[in-house]
C-alpha cells in the first residue's frame, strides 16, 4: 500500500510544486516584479561607527551614557515615552542617590495619582521608584516608546545612529525613476527608515544641547551618544551578561577538556 | 529485552539492598542508562545527540517552569512582564535568555538526531516503533515551541499566530469555524494568550512521557550503530556506563560551549527584532517569518501560489507543510533496502546529501523575504524534498547493489572478530 501510494502523492505534490513554479516563470516572463523606490534607494545602517559596548569584552562608557541621557531628556522625551526605565535604573550610569533624586523630583511630566477615595486625579513630583512618566504625542506619527528601540530594529545602535544622522534631500535620481515617490508634504527622507520617509523632522543638530563635561555637541557625536544610551536601556543587564559569560566559559572549557581525557581513559582498551 | 552478558544489578550498600526489594528504582535506571545497557562499542558522536536532546527538554521545563512563575499571561501585560523577569527578576535575563536560545538548542539538536536517523535508516525494523514515537515527539515539539513563541506577545508573537492558525481556515466548510475556535475570538487575544501558556506548560510533560516510551522502545531491540549490523555477541557491545556516559559528558561539554557562547554574548542573534515590539493588532509587519527551525515548512507553506486541480493553493500549502512531516512517519516502509547504513549505500548516501542541502536551501527561502525568486526556488527544492521521501527512496531501495557489510560490529572496529577467526 505505502509503496503504491507513497509515489503517487510524491508526484502529485510535486506536480502541483512545478505547475506554480511555471505559472511563476511565465508571469516573469511577460512582466517582471516591478523594482521600487524603496528597494533601489534604503540603505541597510552604517556598520563603520565604532561604540565601547561592541564584541565580546564591549562595556559602557558611563560619561558617554550621561551625555545620551541629556540628549533623550532634553530632545527625544518632547515626543518619545521611555515606559521600561525607572528613575533608580539611572544609579547605573554613575549618578549618585541625591542626583537620582534630583533628576526626578525635577523631572518636567509630573507622576499622575488617583484618590481611591474621593476620585480626583492628581499629580506629584517623581520619585526614583517611579518609570519615566508616559509622554503623549498628539501631532502625525506614531514615536515610538523607545526602551527597546536598539533590540527592535536590525542593526541596533547602528541604526539609530544611521537614521538620526541620514536625513538628505531627495536624491534627484530617484525622482527621476519614480516620479510618484516624492516625499510628501510633512514627512522628511531618510534612506534608512524602511519606508524612506519618515514622520520625525531631524531632531538632532549641532550644538542641540550643552554637555555638562565640555565635549563638543556636533551632531555626530549627540547621534552617537543617544544611541549609546538606548542601547543601554534596552540591554541594562549587556555587562553583567558578558562579564558572566567568561567565567562560564572558562570553567566549561577545563570541565570539557577532563571529560575528553576521561573519555579518552575509559575507552583506552576499546579501539 | 536485554542481552544475556548485561551486567546485573547488585547492590552492596544495605540501604539500596533495602530499596532494590521494595522499590526497583535504582535497579530500573541501571538497567536503562548504567552499567546494565549493553551498547554497540562503534558509536560515533552523532550517537551524542539523544541524550543532548534529553538535556535540552530537561533545561527548558526548568528554566519554563521558573520563568512562569514571574511571567503574567494576559495580553494587557504580557510584553511588559517579560520586560520586568528583564530587568528586575534576580537573573532573570539569563533565564529567559537560556530558554530562548535553548529553544533553538533543543532544535538543532533533535535535527541532528534526525537526519542521523536518515542517513544511517535507523527507522528501518525493528525499530519503527522508536521512529514513530520519535516523529511524534517532534510535533509535539513543534507545537510547544510555536506557542512558546506566542508568550511575549511582540509583533512576531502576534502575527506568527495570526499566520499559523490561519492555516486552519484553508480547510474546506470547517476552516473559519475551527480557527476562531481554537483562537477563542477572530483574532489573537486574550483568550489565545492564556490557551498558549496552558498549553505551553502542559505539553513538554507530554513530551517527557512520550520520550519515556521512545527510550522504553530502544530498550527492546537495543541501540543501532553505525554499521547497522545487528549486535551479535558480548564483543560487540560496551556497558552504557561508564563507556557512553564518559563520551555523551565530553559531547555535553562542546554543546554547552556552543549554547553558552549565543546565551551570553549572541542572545538575540537567532530572534527577530520585531518581537521587541508589543503586539499592535492595526500595524503588520513587512515580513512575517516564524523562528528558524520552521523555516524549512515555512518554504513548502508558500511554495504553493496558484490553484492545482480546483485545489486552492492555500489548501494545498497547508497539506503538504503538513505531509513534509507526517510523510516520515512512512519511512519504514518505503525504504525497503536490507541495508541499514548509508555507509554501505553508496547511491542511497548522494541521495541523502541532496537531502540536507535540500532542507538548508528551503530554510534559507523559508527565512527570506516572500519575493519571487526565493519562490521560485523553493518550488523546486519543496518537489525534490517530497520526490526524495516518496519516490527516490523506495526506488533506490529497489535498485541499489549495497556494498559487502562487515561481519560483526566487533569486525567493523578491530579488523578481526575471533567468532570467524
Amino acid at each position: 500500500m505505502v509503496r503504491i501510494f507513497g509515489p503517487l502523492i510524491g508526484l502529485f505534490f510535486a506536480a502541483a510544486l512545478l505547475w506554480s513554479f511555471g505559472v511563476g516563470v511565465a508571469q516573469q516572463l511577460r512582466e517582471p516584479d516591478p523594482s521600487t523606490a524603496v528597494k533601489d534607494f534604503h540603505k541597510d545602517p552604517k556598520e563603520d561607527i565604532k561604540f565601547s559596548f561592541d564584541g565580546p569584552f564591549g562595556t559602557y562608557d558611563n560619561r558617554q551614557l550621561q551625555r545620551g541621557f541629556q540628549v533623550y531628556k532634553q530632545v527625544c522625551n518632547n515626543c518619545h515615552s521611555l515606559k521600561q526605565i525607572a528613575f533608580r535604573n539611572l544609579s547605573a550610569l554613575g549618578y549618585k542617590p541625591a542626583e537620582v533624586k534630583a533628576i526626578a523630583k525635577e523631572w518636567t511630566t509630573k507622576a499622575k495619582t488617583f484618590d481611591q477615595k474621593t476620585g480626583d486625579a492628581g499629580e506629584r513630583v517623581n520619585t526614583p521608584a517611579d518609570h519615566i512618566p508616559a509622554v503623549y504625542y498628539p501631532g502625525t506619527g506614531n514615536p515610538p516608546d523607545l526602551s527597546l528601540i536598539t533590540k527592535a530594529r536590525h542593526g541596533g545602535a547602528h541604526y539609530v545612529y544611521s537614521l538620526l544622522t541620514g536625513y538628505s534631500d531627495q536624491p534627484a535620481a530617484l525622482l527621476k525613476k519614480y516620479p510618484d515617490s516624492k516625499t510628501p508634504d510633512g514627512l522628511y527622507y531618510n534612506p534608512y527608515f524602511a519606508n524612506l520617509n519618515i514622520a520625525m523632522p531631524p531632531p538632532l543638530a549641532d550644538n542641540a544641547v550643552t554637555y555638562g563635561d565640555g565635549t563638543p555637541a556636533t551632531l555626530d557625536q549627540e547621534a552617537k551618544d543617544v544611541s549609546a544610551f538606548l542601547t543601554w536601556t534596552a540591554e541594562p543587564e549587556m555587562q553583567k551578561r558578558k562579564q558572566t559569560g567568561w567565567p562560564v566559559i572558562g570553567f566549561l572549557l577545563a570541565a570539557t577538556a577532563l571529560a575528553y581525557l576521561s573519555k579518552r581513559n575509559i575507552w583506552a582498551d576499546k579501539h | 529485552m536485554s542481552f544475556p552478558w548485561a551486567n546485573q544489578y547488585k547492590p552492596k550498600n544495605p540501604l539500596m539492598v533495602y530499596l532494590d526489594q521494595k522499590l526497583p528504582l535504582p535497579r530500573f535506571v541501571y538497567n536503562a542508562i548504567g552499567g546494565g545497557y549493553p551498547v554497540p562499542r562503534n558509536l560515533n558522536y552523532a550517537w551524542n545527540f539523544g541524550v543532548l536532546a534529553g538535556f535540552c527538554l530537561v533545561l527548558q521545563i526548568v528554566t519554563g517552569v521558573i520563568l512562569a512563575m514571574h511571567y503574567a499571561a494576559n495580553s494587557m501585560i504580557a510584553f511588559d512582564s517579560v520586560e520586568h523577569i528583564m530587568r528586575d527578576v534576580n537573573w532573570g535575563w539569563m533565564l529567559r535568555y537560556a530558554h530562548a536560545n535553548g529553544a533553538s538548542a533543543f532544535f538543532v539538536v533533535v535535527y541532528i538526531h534526525i537526519f542521523r536517523g536518515f542517513f544511517y535508516s535507523s527507522y528501518k525494523a525493528p525499530r519503527e516503533m522508536i521512529w514513530l514515537l520519535g516523529v511524534v515527539i517532534f510535533l509535539l515539539m513543534m507545537a510547544t515551541a510555536f506557542m512558546g513563541y506566542v508568550l511575549p506577545w511582540g509583533q512576531m508573537s502576534f502575527w506568527g499566530a495570526k499566520v499559523i492558525t490561519g492555516l486552519f481556515s484553508a480547510i474546506p466548510l470547517v476552516g473559519e469555524p475551527l480557527q476562531q475556535w481554537l483562537l477563542g475570538g477572530f483574532a489573537p487575544d486574550n483568550a489565545a494568550l492564556n490557551r498558549f501558556f496552558s498549553l505551553h506548560f502542559l505539553l513538554p510533560f507530554v513530551i517527557a512521557a512520550v520520550i519515556i516510551l521512545h527510550i522504553w522502545a530502544l530498550h527492546i531491540p537495543g541501540s543501532s550503530n553505525p554499521t547497522g549490523v545487528e549486535i551479535k555477541t558480548e564483543s560487540d557491545t560496551v556497558p552504557f556506563h561508564p563507556y557512553y556516559t564518559a563520551k555523551d559528558g565530553f559531547g555535553l561539554g562542546v554543546f554547552l560551549l556552543i549554547y553558552c557562547t549565543f546565551v551570553f554574548f549572541l542572545p538575540n542573534q537567532l530572534g527577530h527584532p520585531d518581537n521587541y515590539i508589543p503586539a499592535n493588532a492595526m500595524s503588520t509587519p513587512a515580513h512575517i517569518v516564524p523562528e528558524w527551525y520552521f523555516w524549512p515548512f515555512y518554504a513548502i507553506l508558500r511554495s504553493f501560489t496558484v490553484d492545482f486541480l480546483f485545489i486552492p493553493a492555500k489548501l494545498m500549502g497547508v497539506l503538504a507543510m503538513f505531509s513534509a512531516i507526517l510523510v516520515w512517519f512512512f519511512l519504514p516502509w518505503l525504504d525497503t533496502s536490507p541495508v541499514r547504513s548509508g555507509h554501505y549505500r553508496p547511491l542511497f548516501r548522494k541521495f541523502w546529501y541532496l537531502l540536507v542541502i535540500d532542507t538548508l536551501i528551503l530554510g534559507y527561502c523559508g527565512g527570506s523575504p516572500a519575493e519571487t525568486k526565493y519562490v521560485l526556488i523553493s518550488q523546486i527544492a519543496a518537489s525534490y524534498y517530497f520526490l526524495h521521501f516518496l519516490v527516490i527512496l523506495p526506488v533506490v531501495s529497489s535498485i541499489e547493489k549495497p556494498l559487502p557489510l562487515p561481519f560483526s560490529i566487533t569486525e567493523a572496529v578491530l579488523g578481526t572478530d575471533a567468532v570467524t577467526a
